[in-house]
């Protein structure tokens, strides 16, 4: 589980060019979205795209999202239970 | 300085007909143009339908009279042959007798033909014609080509699905100034897997028949169209005796300043345009007969826009209906279609019915007209909003 | 009729000019046939929250129009207006190309949405907060100059006070690669210096952000005052000059009030003769000066003309580097600007000294 926190968060500056931070700057339980690291809805779309080529989970709607991106500790639960690879 | 902005002429060809009669006579009877994607290759068909026009390339190709080896793209091709239909229908002879511009509206451009040989053009040559037709102005040139506008005032505009509407209100500025004396306006968008797989990421594609304002709304159909108005000042008007089909009355643009592409919860950007094409028009909200509202079917753009014609309307929204159920969104020819649409229900008095909608949405109680209705109309809005923010509404009218 | 004024000006080019306290002082000289543009240190003035999507052409639109507000000394405008040929092309590359590549799998939505060609001025107005009219105009080598004639309406009609206009256009490998097979770029790699004696088809690529607040307000700090801006779709070499003169005779002028002439050479054997005439005719014994050796050519470069135009009138000084003939003046009170592209999308703008 947390090698899989780290690797979210490694794809996750990487993915949104989040070129300041390095991943010991997220907080496992840090918002990832408002007021936490200020995500908006186009990254929660990218991060969509994320989870069906890394883990094989596919989302169909965006709503979906919110909960499980809520912040690194909900990413890394969901994936680990639904993940296809 | 022209008071009136005079519409003389349009052409248009869409999903559901290759000009204006034939696009009336949908609008009447309720014929949808929304099928499976046939004519370009993807993935996605059996995820999206789209309103696609029927006609090949090669078609077009024979009914413009063009060699083999022209570098038209799917955009120049349909933009072409609804300003030729538009400058016809205005019983124009000789384009340059008055000092006539041209200002189209494109977001595709070339890339219908860029997608095909973008890799190709590296090695092809017979290929290679086409990398100067990728830019959105080439279409533009082309179509003022076809029309046999020279040496005179040609542009592109291209705020994305706003883009037609945004030329419509540059073309009466430029009446109204005495900078031109007759302007041609409108916009062409063909489909293209760029846009289909843009869409797509998104979100905001239906799988099924798009259902604007309804509830249970999935998202948008995209759509193939082009459609031109001929735009005329009143000593034209006068000196040649012209039948004038309605008159563009009030415009006005702004930025919603929210998001990329998203439009504000509140529709504040679209409440600004409603109310800029008021002022303009020097009318006030219950001068308006009917909208034609934007209504793409996705679920932020019917809220926030519903949101936005009751700030600007109050209690007495006038009727409205979204044509996109028809058509599919167009892009940036959207606001040209609708504009088409908006003279022909003034032309005819007929308000036409949003089609699809079953379930009346939650946040708010106004409805879309579900009927075809006929009632005398005097004056329509129609609203076309973009990403970036952009914010489109036009103000059509019977009386100048 | 209102008058119209240059109230400021902010320029992102293949030289040092975000500086608006220098004016080509020092000159970069290039020998390639693609030139980038000299970044200024973007994070000064965009949040890094804000500039993590941002592609080239964004962050130099809203870096150039930044430094244009400051100059003019202004928090906001009331519209915003920008030109530019091709967009963010390079994202339009990235999408088409992963459209491609990945068989229409995995694609995310950032560089389509960037593809849009009013994403420079969407996101200037979301920096700026600005809901006013917002038009982007993208037409080819009339790009710009679309944007300075729907300023001029609107202001001279007082609609509103203050409008940011702008060209802005980046350069795309794949965009430079495919222009390089149809010759449209030059072949070989050309010195700064010798554009114009380059004797070869094709221009040297180039690319960058000019924005500009135009106002119907004069101020002490104004540039420059628009007299006229006319656009040509098509115009025949022979008549390149009469519709010149007719331009001048409008406004009520003739050749021996222009005090310099701009030109928009960019060194194509095969389109530079657009020029000839203006050059060693009907303009023989005014100024002359070009720029494309210093910015390169791009669909609107033209916004760099208008620039350097603006510079001239306001510091009454020429860098002896645009020099293109031998006349000189001591004092120079009226503009004209003369730019076409591969023959087409022509046009013509006059400024005076205010």
């Amino acid at each position: 589980m947390d090698a899989l926190k780290q690797e979210l968060k490694e794809n996750i500056i990487e993915q949104l060019n989040l070129e300041d931070m390095s991943p010991d700057d997220i907080a496992n339980d840090d918002m990832l979205f408002g007021d936490g690291l200020g995500l908006d809805s186009i990254d929660a779309l990218e991060l969509i795209v994320m989870l069906d080529k890394s883990y094989g989970i596919k989302l169909t709607d965006p709503k979906e999202g919110r909960a499980i991106f809520e912040s690194i500790n909900t990413m890394a639960a969901y994936i680990t239970e639904h993940r296809t690879k | 300085m022209s008071k009136g902005i005079a519409i003389t002429g349009m052409g248009i060809i869409s999903a559901i007909g290759n000009n204006v009669a034939e696009n009336y006579h949908a609008l009447l009877n309720g014929n949808k143009g929304i099928t499976r994607v046939a004519k370009i290759k993807t993935n996605h068909v059996n995820e999206i339908m789209v309103g696609e026009i029927a006609s090949t390339n090669n078609e077009f190709e024979q009914q413009l009279n063009l060699n083999s080896d022209n570098n038209y793209s799917r955009t120049a091709f349909l933009g072409a042959v609804a300003a030729k239909e538009a400058v016809k229908h205005a019983g124009i002879t000789n384009i340059n007798t008055y000092k006539t511009g041209l200002i189209s509206a494109t977001s595709v451009g070339g890339m219908d033909m860029t997608e095909r040989y973008f890799y190709d053009y590296l090695t092809n040559k017979t290929t290679q014609k086409y990398i100067e037709g990728h830019h959105a102005g080439d279409s533009t040139q082309k179509i003022a080509e076809q029309l046999g506008i020279e040496k005179s005032l040609v542009t592109t505009i291209s705020t994305a699905c706003s883009s037609a509407a945004n030329a419509i209100m540059l073309g009466a500025r430029l009446i109204k100034s005495g900078e031109l004396d007759r302007v041609i306006v409108g916009g062409s968008d063909c489909l293209s897997k760029f846009t289909i797989n843009g869409f797509k990421t998104l979100m905001i594609l239906s799988d099924t028949y798009n259902t604007p304002f309804d509830e249970n709304r999935k998202g948008l159909n995209l759509g193939e169209a082009a459609a031109f108005l001929v735009l005329e000042s009143d000593a034209v008007v006068k000196s040649e005796n012209k039948t004038v089909l309605a008159y563009v009355k009030g415009y006005g643009n702004a930025n919603d300043a929210y998001h990329q592409t998203a439009s504000s919860d509140n529709g504040d950007g679209a409440t600004i345009a409603m109310e800029k094409a008021l002022k303009v028009a020097n009318l006030t909200p219950n001068d308006i007969d009917y909208i034609n509202a934007h209504g793409t079917a996705t679920g932020n753009n019917d809220l926030s826009e519903g949101r936005a014609i009751i700030r600007v309307f109050g209690e007495n929204v006038p009727d409205f209906s979204s044509t996109k159920a028809y058509t599919g969104h167009t892009l940036a020819a959207a606001g040209g279609i609708e504009a088409v649409y908006s003279v022909l229900a003034l032309q005819n008095n007929v308000i036409y019915p949003n089609l699809n909608f079953e379930t009346q949405m939650k946040e708010f109680d106004i409805t879309p007209q579900l009927e075809l209705k006929e009632k005398p109309l005097k004056t329509v809005m129609s609203n076309s909003f973009g990403f970036g923010g952009n914010c489109s509404t036009v103000i059509f009218s019977k009386e100048p | 009729m209102k008058q119209v004024y240059i109230n400021s000006v902010g320029s992102i080019s293949a030289q040092k000019t975000f500086d608006n306290d220098s004016f080509l002082e020092d000159v970069v000289g290039y020998e390639d046939n693609v030139i980038s543009v000299i970044d200024p240190n973007y994070k000064d003035y965009i949040p890094p929250a804000a500039a993590r999507r941002m592609a080239k052409g964004i962050k130099m639109g809203v870096v150039a129009s930044k430094i244009a507000l400051q100059d003019a000394g202004l928090e906001n405008v009331d519209a915003i207006i920008t030109g530019t040929g091709m967009g963010c092309v390079r994202d339009s590359e990235k999408f088409v190309s992963a459209i491609i590549d990945n068989d229409e799998q995995y694609l995310t939505p950032t560089s389509f949405i960037q593809s849009t060609h009013n994403t420079v001025g969407g996101q200037i107005a979301l920096e700026l907060q600005c809901k006013g009219y917002n038009f982007t105009y993208v037409h080819a080598s009339n790009s710009f100059e679309s944007t300075l004639l729907d300023a001029k309406l609107q202001l001279e009609n007082d609609e509103e006070k203050n409008i940011l206009i702008g060209g802005v256009d980046e350069l795309g490998d794949h965009t430079v690669a495919i222009h390089k097979l149809i010759n449209h770029i030059k072949p070989e790699a050309v010195k700064s210096s010798n554009l114009l004696d380059s004797g070869t088809e094709g221009a040297v690529f180039g690319e960058g952000a000019n924005f500009f607040v135009l106002s119907n307000e004069k101020k002490a700090s104004s540039y420059a005052n628009i007299i006229g801006v006319k656009l040509y779709n098509t115009l025949p070499k022979a008549e390149v000059s009469q519709t010149a003169l007719d331009f001048l005779a409008e406004n009520n002028l003739d050749v021996k009030d222009i005090d310099i002439l701009i030109l928009g050479n960019n060194g194509d054997i095969k389109f530079d003769d657009f020029y000839t005439d203006l050059q060693s005719k009907t303009f023989h014994n005014n100024q002359q000066v070009y720029y494309k050796h210093l910015c390169g050519e791009f669909n609107t470069a033209s916004s760099f003309g208008f620039w350097l135009a603006s510079k001239i009138l306001k510091t009454q000084t020429i860098p002896d580097v645009v020099k293109l003939n031998k006349v000189e003046n001591s004092s120079y009170k009226t503009i004209l600007l003369y730019n076409q592209y591969r023959g087409e999308n022509h046009s013509f703008t006059l400024l005076k000294q205010c």
